[in-house]
Order: C-alpha cells, then structure tokens, then sequence
C-alpha cells in the first residue's frame, strides 16, 4: 500500500507486520510516536503482542529479555538517554543470545539538554554485540525493520539487533512509504535455548574462564557469521520486495576518486553533494553505511576519503573514521558535523570536500580549534 | 495443611556458606511450587548457591538476571508465557539489596502492572554476596563492612511499600518455620497477579554467629518480635501462629541481639529504637488483626 508516513510510523508499521508477541517499551523523545502507535495497534486489536508499559528503559530491555527467553518475538524501542540507561541490559540480551529487535531514534547525549539527532548514543553502545543498522529512509526504515528479525533470529545470529535512525531529520518527516505484508518473510521463530520446562537448565550462571571465553567468541564468531545472513536475508528481500539493500549503498563510486563517507541521512545528503561536486569536475562518489556492527568494511583502497561523523569519541576521534582507518587503507579527512541536530546540508558537505586535508580532523561550525 | 511433598529441586551440591538459610528456603519453595517454575534470580548470594557453569543444582530453569531487573525480566516473561498458554509459575527469588533498594523501581513497576509472578525477597539483611554491606534491609546499629561502626538508620519497610501497591498476597516467612513458608508459597500460586513473600533469612556468615544456630537464630526473631509472620490476603491480614505466640508474650530482644556479633557495637539507643519498631509494628499489626 502507497502512503507517506513518517519514519517512526515506518517502523510502526514494520513492527506490526514482524507480528511480536511482547512488546516492551518507554517513552522519549524522538522516539515516542512508535511506541504511542505500537500501543494503539495493541488497543485496536491490528496487532495482537502483549504491550508492556514498563516504568524505565532498563526494564524494557529486561523484560524483553524474560520474554524473549520463553522464545517468543520482541521488540523495543528507544533513544538516547533511554539507550544508555538500558546500557547494561544490552550486554545482556546479547550475552544471553536473544534476537531481540529494538529501534533506536538516534539523538544527542545530555548534558545539555538536546533531543535532535546525534550518532553517540548508539556508537557508545557499539561493543555490547548488538548488530547494528543505519537507515536514511522511511521506507528504508520499514524494510530494514522487517529485514532485522529475519537477521536477529536467523540460526547463525541468534544475537539483538539494533536499527537507528535519525531524530527528526528522518523519525519525524513525512515521505513515501510502500507497505507491504511481510508474508512467510520472517519464518516462526525457533530458539533453540527458550526455556523449557521438561529441560531444565542455568542460564547465565556463575562461569569460570574457560567457559566464560568460548561463550565470548560464539558472539563474535556469530557476528562474522552474520555478514552473510545479512547479504541473504538482503538478497531475499530483495526477490520478495523489489527493493535491495547491502551492507553499504554506493553513490557514483565507480570512478570516484574522493568518496564522502557518512552513515543515516548525511550519508544520503552526501549523494547530492556528489552531483554537484561532479559538475564542477569534481569526481566524487559516496558510500554510505548501513551496517556498523558487523562493521561493513567498504573498500576504499587508492581513493581519497571524507568522512563525517555525527559523533565523537572524546580523546580520540570521530568513531567512524577510526573505524575506517583500522579496517581499509585510507588517510581520510576526519569532518565532525551534526552534532545535536546540527544543519548540514549538501552544500556544506560539497565544501568539506573541497577545503580536505587527508589526515586532518575538521569541526565543522567551530571557530578556533586550538592547538591538537 | 498440604503434604510437602518428597521431591527435590534443589540438589545437595549447593555451594552455601555452612548454616545457610536461604538454600532452606530455596527447598522448601520449590516443593511448593512444584517443577512448572521459572525462578528469576538477580545478582544475589544465589547467583552462587546455584552452582558454576555447567553444573547446576537446582533442577528447575534458573533465569539468572542483572541486579536491579529481576521483577522487569519476571515481567516480560510471564507475559510472554501466558501469550504462549503455558501456566508456568514465573517465581522471583531475590535478596534484600535486590528488593528494597537497586531493585526497587522494578519491583514497583512490576506490581503495578499486575505482573502474573511471585516475589520471593529472602532477607539476610545486608549484601551477602559481595562481603556483607548495608543494605535497606539492614537494622539500625546492625555492623557491616559499610557500617564498621554500626548501622546509623532504621531499615526501610518494604512490606508497607508493597502493600502500598495493593497486591492479592503479601506474606512474610522466616527460614525456621519452613511449613509455614511451603504454604504461604502454595497459596500465593494459586492467586492472580503479584504476589509477595518477605523471608527473614538468618546468615551465620554475616550476622556473625555459628552455624549450628540458624534455626535458633530465626525462631528468636519471631519470638522477640523483631519478625513478624503473618499474611495479607486481599488485603485482610491474619497473623500467623507462630507469631501470634511471640506477639502475647515476646522474649526480651537481647535474647536476640546478643548471640549476634553484628550487634556487638549497639547503643542503648539504637536498642531502644529498635524497640521502639518492634512496638509500632506489633501495635499496628494487632489493631488491624483485631
Ligand atoms: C549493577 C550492579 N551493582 C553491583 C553489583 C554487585 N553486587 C552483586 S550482588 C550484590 C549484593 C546483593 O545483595 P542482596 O540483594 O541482599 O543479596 P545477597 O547477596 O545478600 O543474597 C552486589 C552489591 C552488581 N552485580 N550489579
Ligand atoms: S553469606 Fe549468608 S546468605 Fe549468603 S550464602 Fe553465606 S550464609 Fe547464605
Ligand atoms: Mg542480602
């Protein structure tokens, strides 16, 4: 079905399809709107999960957790302070290896006080081994969505999932949406811990390092295992839907000799920059990330690279541009813009193409940057 | 009053300290409960009483859980047992640092969503697992590694806070009358919703006395007054046998503090407040009794 809606409403609708049995959820901006249609849903009998108000978002994640462990679907929704609040539970649901799928409106860290969009509160949870996704669209967010439980529940995964998208630019305008039902796309899910009365077990118990280690490397070799759900669960969508989707979306990069690299919506204004770079001779391409856990790896060998994030990692850098200098040879122009919901638009990004410096660390709107 | 059944859920293998009570309760749960049971169980002395992986010796599924979120997990996952038609009792056994203080918010939030679970809160009046600290639950003059000179503050009532919340059944218990606790547990199974049992739970360990006296210890808190069984169902409260004894002719409470190094440093004022507690409580108790 054709509607416009916005990218809260994307993932509502999404979550419906998905057909969770428990939802559980707290309010905050800029995420509210999913968790008010979620309920709605519930209310209106369109959707049949058991929707549980919980008093904070370390309890959202708990009782996600409880529920998850019986091996029924959840989901759960959050941003920013409610992330971080949920920090220790997050490293739980995944250590506890449930596929879990939580949206994640990204928004500023306080203090001060700021509600608009910012990639911090979900990069500082980047080490809790949650996979984690970048969308830019509404109807990105809708298939990604829908496309997580597929991933989260997959054998090989068996891990939580986490889709982020933009406070505002993306959760709260409104855009073309195709709705779709989801079909067999999502198959039941199977878990093959939940708990089982007839088998009883500890889970998470008290464990010894030698244990300890091996259960460690089951989610990282889960996680490496999880590049190729993904590229199928992708390739499946696609078949089913029209619509493709990879670990990264290329922009004019084939002859690209400087590549803008940026994740969420910059990584789409990116793209417009590109063609105005290109008419000045510019030739530029973009590639923006979708998947920074497992790290999608793009490969930027012989081009030079600007790369924004919409973060920082204090005392060392913007996360995604260390990111891709550990990980593909690269000496990019490290460009820090849209904190806080900072506008940046594509000819802000043009520029930052014009004026790099390989090597160096640009804050954009910043005067003085003092001595590094 | 019901048979306690022969079987065992909770295998000999535990690894309590000698003289623990909480294990004994932990038997006598379990038997109560029977094998269609989930315990949630948070960062507590039974995250280790439990076992290391991957022995085990509970034989029901434990859901071990992060310190303040056991009635949060208990939540979703009765909820999303009952979404599957499975009747599993989802039963909460947390300490009293779990319950009364990091674990409050849950706690609350949970009953005031009408949670389908039991909440089990054993109290051994501090927080065993990390060395003995002060908790919530801890007594005014009790010593702790946190409190070297004795507990400034009266200990938080946590049955009136849930009894704010309006629950079909709250009960307290103790670990030296076990039969007691077998039936408060079966009754509060049978009822709908949140349901709560505050265990005093004597720890030889932390209270500093020796292990051949942890049903003593327990039996002259009932019998001092400084705990009292009863039970509250839908609100009406019915005092328990045991107590109502104590209740008509207590013992003197230094029968109870004195075998307890903890107590070693009490001041006659500290005595005096407790007394003072233990005389409000008996009184507000027996008026609604009556
Ligand atoms: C968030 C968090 N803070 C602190 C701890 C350390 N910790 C584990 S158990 C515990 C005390 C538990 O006390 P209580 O709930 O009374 O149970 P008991 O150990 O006495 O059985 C503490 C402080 C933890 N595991 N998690
Ligand atoms: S410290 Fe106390 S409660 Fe904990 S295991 Fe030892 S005796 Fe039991
Ligand atoms: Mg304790």
């Amino acid at each position: 079905m054709h509607t416009i809606a916005t990218g809260n409403r994307g993932v509502a609708e999404a979550v419906r399809e998905a057909k969770p049995g428990v939802v559980a959820a707290y309010p905050i901006t800029p995420q509210t709107e999913i968790v008010e249609l979620i309920a709605q849903y519930v209310a209106q009998g369109t959707m049949q999960a058991t929707y549980i108000p919980v008093e904070s978002e370390h309890s959202a994640m708990a009782a996600c957790i409880g529920a998850s462990a019986t091996g029924i679907r959840t989901f759960t929704a959050t941003s920013s302070q409610g992330l971080l609040y949920m920090h220790e539970m997050l490293h739980w649901a995944a250590g506890a290896r449930l596929p879990i799928v939580m949206a994640n409106v990204n928004r500023a860290v306080a203090p001060p006080w700021n509600v608009w969009a910012d990639h911090t509160d979900a990069l500082s949870q980047r080490d809790t081994g949650w996979l984690q996704v970048y969308v830019a669209t509404a109807q990105e967010a809708y298939d990604t969505m829908l496309m997580a439980f597929r991933i989260a529940e997959h054998e090989d995964v068996l891990l939580p999932v986490m889709v982020n998208l933009d406070g505002f630019i993306l959760s709260h305008t409104m855009q073309p949406l195709e709705t779709t039902p989801a079909g067999d796309f999502i198959p039941p899910l199977s878990l093959p811990h939940a708990i089982d009365i007839k088998d009883p077990a500890a889970y998470s118990p008290l464990t010894g390092p030698e244990y300890y280690f091996g259960f460690r490397w089951e989610i990282e070799r889960s996680m490496r295992d999880a590049r190729q759900v993904i590229r199928e669960v992708e390739e499946a969508f696609a078949g089913k839907f029209g619509r493709r989707y990879g670990p990264v979306e290329e922009y004019r990069t084939e002859d690209a000799e400087v590549v803008i690299v940026a994740m969420g919506t910059l990584g789409r204004e990116a793209q417009v920059a590109v063609d105005r770079l290109r008419q000045e001779g510019i030739p530029a391409g973009a590639v923006r990330l979708r998947w920074f856990r497992p790290f999608a790896r793009p490969d930027l060998a012989g081009r030079e690279v600007v790369v924004i994030d919409r973060d920082y990692s204090f005392g060392f850098g913007g996360v995604l541009a260390h990111s891709l200098r550990a990980t593909t040879p690269c000496n990019p122009y490290s460009v820090i813009a849209g904190l806080g919901g900072q506008e940046v638009t594509y000819a802000d990004i043009a520029q930052f193409v014009r004026q790099r410096k390989p090597g160096e660390e640009f804050w954009f709107g910043v005067e003085s940057h003092g001595d590094v | 009053m019901a048979e306690i059944p022969k079987e065992e859920y909770i295998l000999p293998t535990t690894s309590a300290c000698a003289g623990c009570s909480s294990s004994l309760c932990l038997r006598y749960i379990l038997k109560a409960s029977g094998p269609d049971t989930v315990l949630v169980i948070p960062a507590c002395c039974t995250s280790v009483i439990q076992g290391m992986y991957p022995r085990t010796a509970v034989n029901v599924p434990v859901y071990n859980i992060a310190f303040a979120a056991a009635a949060a997990c208990a939540s979703g996952m009765s909820a999303a047992f009952r979404a599957l038609g499975k009747k599993t009792n989802v039963i909460v056994y947390a300490g009293d640092g779990g319950t009364v203080d990091i674990g409050l918010q849950s706690l609350s939030g949970a009953f005031e969503r009408e949670t389908d679970f039991l909440y089990l809160c054993y109290d051994n009046e501090a927080y065993g697992n990390t060395g003995m600290q002060r908790s919530g639950a801890t007594p005014v003059g009790a010593r702790t590694t946190t409190t070297p000179a004795g507990k400034a503050h009266s200990r938080k009532d946590i049955e009136q806070i849930v009894e704010a919340h309006r629950p079909p059944y709250l009960a307290t218990a103790c670990s030296a009358y076990p039969t007691d606790l077998f039936s408060k547990v079966k009754k509060a199974l049978t009822l709908p919703g949140s349901t709560f049992i505050h265990i005093l739970a004597p720890c030889p360990t932390g209270w500093k006395f020796p292990p051949g006296k942890t049903i003593e210890m327990g039996k002259l808190a009932v019998k001092t007054g400084m705990w009292v069984l009863y039970e509250r169902e839908y609100g009406k409260l019915a005092i328990s046998a045991p107590s109502k004894a104590a209740m008509a002719t207590p013992l003197p409470l230094a029968d109870y503090l004195s075998p307890q190094g903890r107590f070693k440093g009490i001041t006659p004022d500290q005595v005096q407040e407790l007394e003072r507690e233990i005389a409000a409580r008996r009184e507000r108790l027996l008026r609604e009794a009556a």
